[in-house]
């Protein structure tokens, strides 16, 4: 599995691919930075951990289409198959080294917490509880990232596929307000992902919103091994 | 040391591999002989667990696939039929991450050094893979596959695009790799199988149809006895000179290929050579022979003969399976 790691974050940064995504998180992350000390504001948390949701949703599937799909395109699924390694191994491999890279861009939030923390004294409590939070967003979102790409060769698809999916989880709550049904409206604002991301950016740590992101990433990851499995059955 | 029994796959309603059971020992070199879409790379890949049989057990020196997959992977080297190249990445690098893979135990640095040696891929280790030739990639699919000296050593179709010098060059290394382990290669060009392999399994159409030794195989497929003859002289004179020739059966007259030169076919008895007499014959008829080729069977005709079932050589495809 070590291996795996290795090789993928290799990987990711001969390609452009790990320099895109790092360059956009901290380039919008930046941004609303800049905002939050234009309005006067300390509130890291809220003015620029909280809008980050939504690059998340889109940067994420960029970081993640290509894993399983381009073993398969390449052939070089038989080499990780046919070693003395079991599926989730694989698969878990793959997975903590795209979380490894999403880890590089949020370092960004470090210097910006430095610099708040010349000004004012942050609120540590509440920092700790966005990075928590934007952890169990991303690995949530990295599990399905990779779900996907296990269904298909093309990269491309994957991506495409992976940011539909991450915009129908940005219109979820939308698309909740409009809907009658009490008993479906329920189902789905439990499901909501920005609901229980909004949770952690406003400081409370409730440990259902942790098992929820939890569980779906283990979910996903379970789904890959099957999706791996299943192909050489058939 | 590989023990296949009663294996099937089913694509759906497809039969790709239909009851096939053989057995490989240590330090034997098994061919896998079959036409394109035989069957060959599917019963490779059931063996190395890249996919499932639909039935049947694979044995690698007692670790089952499906019951202890890890034990029995960790004894097999493969190359499949493309060769699973990072094509991103340096040789060098490649060759560390199967090795880190493959859980290998030998001293790294040593032990790589020592399969380059082996595939002769030292010159070319910094390099890219993306920008190596088909020759150099087939190259580091095989010390992929060699990483660990694994007892057993499974390669799909391992000189295919290769050039003349590079085939003779990768034959030669396997044969060396045949002493100290298990090889089962794949192959649909007979004269190779026969060129490297102890023991030859053919099969066609997902069905085994032969499994003997290499020298059986070739004295009861290659009709060294007939041959082709290119002979100046009025046809008429050579024919009969030629019938005339004792253990000669049949002659047929082929493609003019000169003035007054011409070329005939020559069908001997079995267990005849008449190549000497055919000589004398035509040297005292003073029609001199130009040209004498000893006739091979193509892979075709191979298996016209084999799938015809003569005893001699389906004797074990009875316990191999339905002949």
């Amino acid at each position: 599995m070590g291996a795996i790691i290795k090789r993928e974050i290799g990987a990711y940064f001969s390609s452009p691919i790990a320099y895109v995504v790092i360059a956009v998180f901290f380039f919008f992350s930046g941004w609303y930075f800049r905002v939050m000390l234009e309005n006067d504001s300390s509130s890291l948390t809220y003015l620029v951990i909280g809008p980050m949701f939504v690059i998340v949703l889109f940067v994420l599937p960029i970081l993640t289409m290509r894993l399983l799909s381009e073993e398969k395109r390449q052939k070089t699924d038989q080499a990780l198959l046919t070693a003395p390694v079991g599926i989730w191994r694989i698969v878990l491999g793959k997975f903590i080294a795209a979380e490894i890279i999403f880890l590089c861009c949020m370092a960004i939030f470090v210097p910006m917490t430095i610099v708040i923390a010349f000004f004012t004294a942050p609120t540590w409590g509440i920092i700790f509880c966005n990075i928590v939070g934007m952890i169990l967003l991303g690995s949530s979102l990295i599990a399905i990232g990779v779900f996907i790409s296990s269904l298909t060769e093309s990269q491309v698809v994957a991506a495409v596929v992976g940011i539909a999916v991450g915009m129908l989880i940005y219109m979820l709550d939308t698309i909740n307000s409009g809907i009658q049904i009490d008993f479906l409206k329920s189902i789905i604002s439990s499901v909501s992902f920005m609901t229980r991301y909004t949770n952690f950016t406003s400081g409370m740590m409730n440990l259902a919103d942790i098992v929820f992101y939890l569980s779906v990433t283990g979910l996903f990851l379970f789904f890959t091994t099957r999706v791996i499995d299943r192909k050489r059955w058939s | 040391m590989v023990e296949v029994k009663n294996l099937v796959k089913r694509y759906g309603d497809t039969l790709a591999v239909d009851d096939v059971s053989f057995t490989a020992e240590t330090g034997e070199i098994l061919g896998f002989l079959g036409p394109n879409g035989a069957g060959k790379s599917t019963t490779m890949n059931i063996i190395t667990g890249y996919i499932s049989s639909s039935s049947g057990t694979v044995t690698i020196d007692g670790c089952e696939i499906l019951d202890d997959p890890e034990g029995a992977k960790s004894k097999i080297g493969y190359l499949p039929e493309i060769p699973p190249l990072y094509i991103d990445m340096t040789v060098r690098k490649y060759l560390e991450f199967m090795f880190s893979l493959k859980r290998v135990t030998l001293p790294k640095r040593e032990h790589i050094d020592e399969v380059c040696a082996v595939t002769k891929i030292k010159d070319v280790q910094n390099r890219i893979i993306k920008h190596l030739s088909k020759g150099y990639r087939q190259r580091v699919g095989l010390a992929q596959a060699l990483l660990g000296n694994p007892p057993v050593i499974i390669l799909d179709e391992p000189t295919v695009g290769l050039d003349p010098k590079q085939i003779i060059e990768m034959r030669n290394l396997i044969k060396g790799l045949g002493k100290k382990h298990t090889v089962i290669l794949s192959s649909h060009v007979l004269s190779e199988v026969q060129a490297i392999c102890d023991r030859v399994i053919i099969i066609n159409r997902g069905k085994l149809v032969a499994d003997s030794s290499t020298s059986s195989l070739s004295q009861n497929l290659s009709r060294s006895n007939d041959m082709t003859l290119r002979v100046v002289g009025a046809p008429t004179s050579v024919l009969s000179a030629l019938r005339a020739v004792e253990g000669v059966y049949k002659v047929d007259k082929g493609q003019k290929t000169g003035d007054n030169c011409c070329e005939y076919h020559v069908y001997s008895e079995k267990d005849k050579d008449t190549s000497k007499a055919i000589f004398y014959a035509m040297a005292k008829n003073n029609t001199p022979i130009v040209m004498m080729r000893g006739n091979e069977l193509s892979l075709e005709e191979a298996f016209l003969r084999v799938t015809k079932s003569e005893p001699h050589i389906a004797d074990k495809t009875e316990r191999g399976g339905k002949g």
